[in-house]
């Protein structure tokens, strides 16, 4: 045993190593990405980055069945895209353990919405966990497999941003051997047709009511009894958020599995303390159980559905205590994330903006083009939206199509884009759908993908060639730009917005933050020819700014990609 | 021992992460517990980024809140002052005097505050440094991070030795040298 400062992610890699997990596959997603990173060190783990959490997921159901210890890690709306096959392993059940982690973000730090995944428990009947900490994350993971194995079910991680990329002690130990388990043929377990799934829902009912009494009796639902006249119920986080507001002025009951809930439990210790407060991010999920269970709770009433809880929140609507600080008299400047300099998303943005097109955007790094000053971008709604959504508003009034583009990552492509991609050509719609091909996946930190020719552990791996994809699915027209040439990006844009058939624009230029990408010498301003007209601030890139009338290039951060050059008209901005 | 909170604020890329790691390194070395908060993703791009480290017998909450940090360490000016509120009454905060534009400046809708410094060092027990400098003395303006963490241990109890023993744990060893450069001039600097 040796005491270790983990991260949140890392402690729960940790606890698939020591669990004797065998199987991994993942998509990225902030704030779970890092879990299968570090889940890749081990050598005696299999893992891989999957085109998307359905994959991810179906994959981990697959070692299960053959009798592996299994895991697929993703973030709250990749659980979406794989709760088609959850609903069903519910069913199913396991042969080698299995374990779903899903990473909320309360507050939304680098999320397109706030939802609640604990409802995913209750709606497929899957256990859930949820620890509170990097020591919980490691030791709950190893329960998970127990838990698994022990009731026949998937177990659900739960985690949120704060747990997920906070560090803190946990005690790690040596991986336990977990044979591969030997499999046998059971249609009436893994074949879900109707007269095979009847029975199976029989089961899965009579599993709650097991799950129910181990959440009565184990230690991981945990009772602190202090001070009576205030008690909390409490999960993950907000645990410690409340020990740190109300110390021993409050009793409290700490839940590590949130489905399914006890009900014993939390009616004895509601019946212990004077006024119950809970305690819990986003949804009254918790407060609702108890509300069933007729116990008078304080909750939502209280506290807000919005956004991370800490423990001045806590304070605040139990004690009406605030503490004292200082504010500047001044204003002071916000600090939005922007594309970085020498990003190749930037002259394909400018060059949208230049065309007056609408643009259907997606999720990773280019969604930050909607900011000041490209501003080239009108919808984001989910992965792969880009482009279905484009064709969509392109059936809604056919004069759209002349004027609207979808922009896509390359990794969100393959995520779900390519079967947007294919509605447009089977149904024949005359759109125009751009892929920024950096050659990574960016946002998450750079994952390998299936388009860029490694695999997760960098080595060489089959990479998907999107121009005979595009050709095999029946578009036609497919040009490939390099998006750090203007006049290039922007005829080719203009080109195929005025045909009248499918189109396919690849925009082609990796990451400039990749280490194997070269940057040229930074460029410096002719200050002689500089006439100050604010043309190269048009492109936001942050290595420019105004001094004193001229432009100004920060040699720290400029990589001479050279889009700015081609924005002046005087010649001013040189090598 | 009471906890004891520190803040590390800056810009996205300025290397706030691997001082947090120091720091976070330092304190478990002398046996407390720790936790330390991060935020990774879409933050990262050149936006205000925090990293929370609080440390003592037993730490609960991993962030830290309005008027509660014993120590803000600033990698840029108008970062300390977004965060001042942050900073708990007798608190101090270590600023590097270094300003970085951002995109509401650069684009003109908005311009730079003058006078932050000076405004910090009414309401605040305030250490102003230039450690772009300092770092650039020590071979390279990326190491920013670790002169500040110079600055910085001598305001906390560890012993300098400790700190010493962090940095060449937790650099890559091609850059240890450069790195305790970094600290020595960071901790040997004066007002």
């Amino acid at each position: 045993m040796a005491k270790k400062l983990l991260l949140g992610n890392e402690a729960v890699a940790r606890g698939l190593y020591e669990a004797g997990c065998r199987v991994v596959s993942s998509y990225p997603g902030t704030p779970s990405t890092e879990i299968t990173e570090f889940a890749a060190k081990y050598d005696e783990i299999y893992s891989e980055w999957a085109p998307n959490e359905k994959v991810a997921c179906e994959v981990a159901v697959g070692a299960s069945i053959a009798g592996a210890r299994s895991f697929c890690g993703m973030k709250h709306v990749g659980l979406n895209v794989a709760a088609d096959p959850l609903f069903t392993a519910s069913y199913t059940g396991v042969n080698g353990g299995m374990m779903i982690a899903v990473a909320d973000d309360p507050g939304m730090h680098s999320s397109q919405n706030e939802q609640d995944s604990r409802h995913y428990a209750e709606a497929s009947k899957t256990m859930m966990l949820e620890p509170a900490d990097s020591k919980e994350c490691l030791e709950y993971t190893k329960r998970a497999f127990e838990l698994s194995e022990k009731f026949d079910t998937p177990v659900i991680l739960r985690l949120t941003t704060r747990v997920a990329h906070s560090r803190g002690l946990a005690e790690t130990s040596d991986r336990t051997d977990a044979p591969l388990k030997e499999y046998t043929k059971n249609p009436q377990k893994y074949v879900m047709m109707p007269a095979f799934a009847k029975p199976r829902h029989v089961f899965v009912e009579q599993r709650i009511v097991e799950q129910t009494a181990f959440a009565e009796e184990d230690e991981i639902n945990t009772v602190e009894y202090y001070d009576k006249k205030i008690g909390v119920i409490t999960a993950g986080n907000c645990y410690n958020y409340a020990k740190e507001a109300l110390g021993e002025k409050a009793s409290y009951l700490k839940l590590g599995c949130v489905y399914p809930l006890p009900e014993k439990k939390i009616i004895d210790f509601a019946a212990q303390c004077e006024k119950i407060y809970v305690i819990e991010e986003l949804d009254p999920y918790i407060e609702n159980h108890c509300k069933k269970l007729g116990i008078k709770v304080y909750g939502k009433d209280v506290f807000t559905l919005q956004g991370e809880y800490s423990q001045s929140i806590v304070a605040k609507a139990i004690l009406g205590e605030e503490k004292e600080f200082s504010v500047m008299d001044m204003d002071i400047p916000g600090r939005p994330p922007v594309l970085c300099a020498g990003c190749p998303h930037r002259g394909l943005f400018y060059s949208l903006k230049k065309e007056g097109v609408a643009v259907c955007g997606d999720i990773g790094c280019y969604t930050l083009g909607t900011l000041a000053p490209l501003g080239a971008m009108d919808t984001c709604i989910c992965m792969g939206a880009s482009i279905s959504s484009l064709h969509g508003r392109n059936k809604a009034n056919p004069e759209n199509a002349k004027k609207s583009v979808a922009v896509i990552g390359d990794s969100t492509f393959i995520h779900s884009g390519v079967t947007g991609l294919i509605d447009i050509a089977y149904n024949n719609s005359a759109s125009t759908v751009i892929i920024l091909d950096n050659s990574i996946t960016g946002m998450t930190g750079h994952q390998e993908n299936p388009t860029t020719g490694k695999n997760i552990k960098g080595d060489p791996a089959t990479a998907v060639d999107i121009v005979a994809l595009a050709k095999a699915i029946g578009i036609k027209r497919v040009t490939i730009v390099d998006p750090y040439n203007l006049k290039e990006t922007q005829e080719a844009i203009h080109k195929e917005l005025e045909v009248d058939e499918p189109s396919l624009i690849i925009s082609r230029r990796p990451c400039a933050l990749l280490k194997y990408v070269k940057h040229n010498p930074p460029l410096k301003v002719n200050k002689d020819k500089c006439r100050g007209c604010k043309m190269c601030m048009k492109i936001g890139c942050p290595a420019i700014s105004m001094a004193d009338g001229k432009a100004v290039i920060d040699f720290t951060q400029c990589v001479g990609c050279s889009v700015c050059t081609q924005m002046c008209n005087f010649g001013a901005i040189e090598e | 021992m009471k906890s004891y909170s520190v803040m590390i604020v800056g810009v996205g890329g300025q290397g706030t992460l691997l001082a947090s790691r120091l720091l976070g390194n330092a304190v478990i070395s002398e046996g407390y517990d720790v936790k330390v908060s991060e935020v990774h993703g879409m933050s990262q791009r050149g936006g205000s980024v925090i990293t929370y480290v609080r440390f003592g017998e037993k730490v609960a909450s991993p962030i830290i809140e309005k008027g509660e940090a014993d120590l803000i360490i600033a990698f840029e000016q108008l970062e300390a002052a977004r965060y001042l509120p942050y900073l708990k009454k007798g608190g101090r905060i270590v600023v590097n005097t270094q300003k970085i534009d951002p995109m509401p400046v650069v684009t003109g809708v908005t311009t730079y505050p003058d006078g932050v410094i000076e405004q910090l060092k009414e309401k605040a027990n305030i250490t102003a440094l230039d450690a772009l400098s300092l770092a650039v003395e020590a071979g390279t303006s990326k190491a920013v991070n670790i002169v500040l963490m110079g600055v910085v241990a001598k305001h906390m109890e560890f012993k300098k030795e400790v700190w010493e023993k962090v940095i060449e744990e937790t650099v890559p060893p091609k850059f240890k040298e450069l790195n305790l450069k970094a600290f020595e001039l960071g901790y040997s600097y004066e007002e």
